[in-house]
């Protein structure tokens, strides 16, 4: 069924089990149509940067089917569909910021003149413009993490695939980060599934999410997060950002309430 | 105004003249500490843990005088056969530690990508480092040299023996060196084999690389040496050492003098790589290996 669908993503019945026989993730069905930013949150070890990975082709599933733009997730990896996003930036140190973005265009074999245009736009959409030949390790945290942002977008991939991007990040350089994300995504009209352990940030940036409990890794609620677009500084203020988290806390609570030790389960990764 | 600039200029050369007078201070020290040694010894009649006297301790000055005088009569001052055999063993030692380098490195591209030849060569590569060189030296020289390979190149080969494996074993290592997640994000660009060593793998690895150039560059030098010795090379600084050494009692400055031009090239070598390495390497300071 899902062949005639649009959408960028759809799981049917996904599950994986490690060698070891831990089920990380069981009977995932998901869909994710185009331009839309999806979280997914839930406890340590609920195998969301499994799933995440398994979107990605980097991890093989037990069973069930994913397809990516109608595709296999393995065909999509090998059309360039996929932007990924860690929580750390993962720049290459003997590459120049510049050349960091270009990473991915040079895989791609695009001439040099026309990287060296896409990374000027990059960067400024990052706001890194003038860093272009400082190395890596002369940014700071958050500016790291930009720059690979500006690699993942920087051949506009069908799907942004983001694994707790700004979970290494202060609380100040977050929230200014959300926001510049919120910004890009509405520019490049991209769609976004974010891994996150926080409730605000989802709350905050997500159109949809996907609430997950742990042992084995299952969705266990979805909430439409229904606040307006664009969002800013002011979203933060308003009641209905409060109903949400509040909403997004007690369905975690119902995923995971029943088994309070399964928060201090090692992270399945 | 004018007071940047010159700020500027004492920036720079108040660490500069730091350093030297460092330098200066070391051999103070230790050419202090051999005189000081050889006149307590030599005052009190000390003879543990060995006797004391011109011979098995010359002056300092009397070593560096020697370099200056004749070797025999009329002949041109020691310095320059030593600095010809230098050049001459330099020859070999370079030669080994490229060839060297290239065999230890390719080695460990080799490796990185087959765990069955890693498990299967590696044990060898570890074995062929247990066989002393002394014992390797001659068939080396006497096999080539029944083919009509020149001595140099023999000794040469005996040199990229001590070299490669340093570098085969630290390289392997540094190729695997890379961020998983960054082997993740070639594959999420369908990165193929090549790309990922040439774009990840290899350049992951040069801090390592160069950390075994650095101690190949000494075991190349001594590699060369050694292998003179067998092969009957007189040109160099094996066959200067054998020579010295059968007159070190009539002239135990000369054998000295051989030393310090040994550990010159050493040193040479070894700064060489470390200049190549501050050109080609920007990693960030605490991954300079």
């Amino acid at each position: 069924m899902s062949e005639y669908s649009d959408n960028v993503v759809s799981i049917e019945g996904l599950t994986k089990s490690f060698r070891t026989g831990v089920t990380a993730v069981q009977d995932i069905d998901l869909d994710v149509a185009p331009g839309e930013f999806v979280s997914l949150i839930g406890p340590s070890g609920c195998g969301k940067s499994t799933l995440l990975r398994i979107i990605g082709d980097l991890v093989q599933p037990t069973s069930g089917t994913v397809k990516v733009n109608g595709k296999s997730a393995h065909q999509a990896r090998l059309d360039h569909d996929y932007g990924i996003v860690f929580q750390d930036a993962v720049l290459f140190d003997w590459r120049t910021v510049a050349k960091n973005v270009a990473l991915p265009l040079e895989q791609l074999g695009w001439d040099r003149a026309r990287r060296r245009e896409r990374v000027a736009e990059m960067l400024e959409l990052v706001e890194l413009t003038g860093f272009e030949s400082s190395r890596p390790w002369q940014l700071s945290g958050g500016m790291q993490q930009r720059v690979s942002i500006a690699r993942a977008l920087s051949f506009d991939p069908a799907l942004l695939l983001m694994d707790e991007p700004f979970g290494a990040l202060d609380e100040m350089t977050r929230e200014r980060l959300n926001h510049e994300l919120l910004h890009i995504w509405e520019k490049s009209g991209s769609t976004i599934v974010f891994v996150t352990h926080s409730i605000p940030e989802a709350v905050f940036l997500s159109t949809r999410v996907v609430v997950m409990s742990a042992r084995p890794g299952r969705i266990s609620d979805t909430i439409e997060i229904d606040l307006p677009q664009p969002r800013g500084p002011q979203t933060h203020e308003e009641p209905r950002f409060f109903e949400l988290v509040t909403a997004v806390r007690e369905a975690l609570a119902v995923g995971h309430g029943a088994r309070p030790g399964a928060a201090a389960a090692a992270e399945e990764q | 105004m004018s007071d940047v600039p010159v700020e500027a200029r004492r920036a720079r050369i108040v660490p500069a003249l730091g350093r030297l007078a460092t330098y200066v201070l070391v051999v103070a020290v230790l050419w202090g500490a051999w005189e000081g040694y050889k006149w307590l010894w030599q005052t009190t009649g000390w003879t543990w843990p060995f006797l004391v006297d011109d011979t098995t301790m010359p002056h300092i000055h009397d070593i560096l005088n020697a370099f200056r005088e004749p070797i025999t009569e009329g002949g041109p001052a020691l310095i320059h056969p030593l600095l010809d055999a230098a050049w001459f063993t330099a020859k070999e030692a370079l030669a080994g530690f490229v060839l060297g380098a290239v065999i230890g490195f390719g080695l460990a591209v080799l490796l990185v990508h087959s765990r069955l030849l890693e498990r299967g060569l590696l044990p060898y590569v570890v074995g062929s480092q247990t066989v002393p060189i002394l014992a390797i030296a001659p068939m080396v020289v006497v096999g080539l040299g029944s083919k009509g390979v020149e001595g140099w190149k023999a000794v040469a080969i005996l040199a990229a023996y001590l070299t490669f494996f340093p570098v085969a074993i630290n390289s392997l290592r540094g190729l695997q060196s890379a961020d998983p997640r960054a082997f993740e994000l070639m594959d999420s660009y369908a990165a193929g084999r090549w790309s990922v060593l040439w774009r990840l793998r290899v350049p992951a690895s040069l801090p390592y690389l160069f950390t075994a150039l650095k101690i190949s560059a000494t075991a190349a030098v001594i590699g060369a040496i050694i292998g003179e010795t067998p092969a009957s090379i007189q040109e160099g600084l094996g066959g200067a050492i054998v020579n010295f050494n059968q007159y070190y009692s009539l002239q135990p400055t000369a054998l000295w003098a051989t030393n310090i031009v040994c550990a010159a090239l050493g040193l040479v070598l070894f700064g060489l790589v470390a200049l190549a390495e501050r050109l080609l390497l920007h990693r960030a300071p605490e991954h300079v290996a």
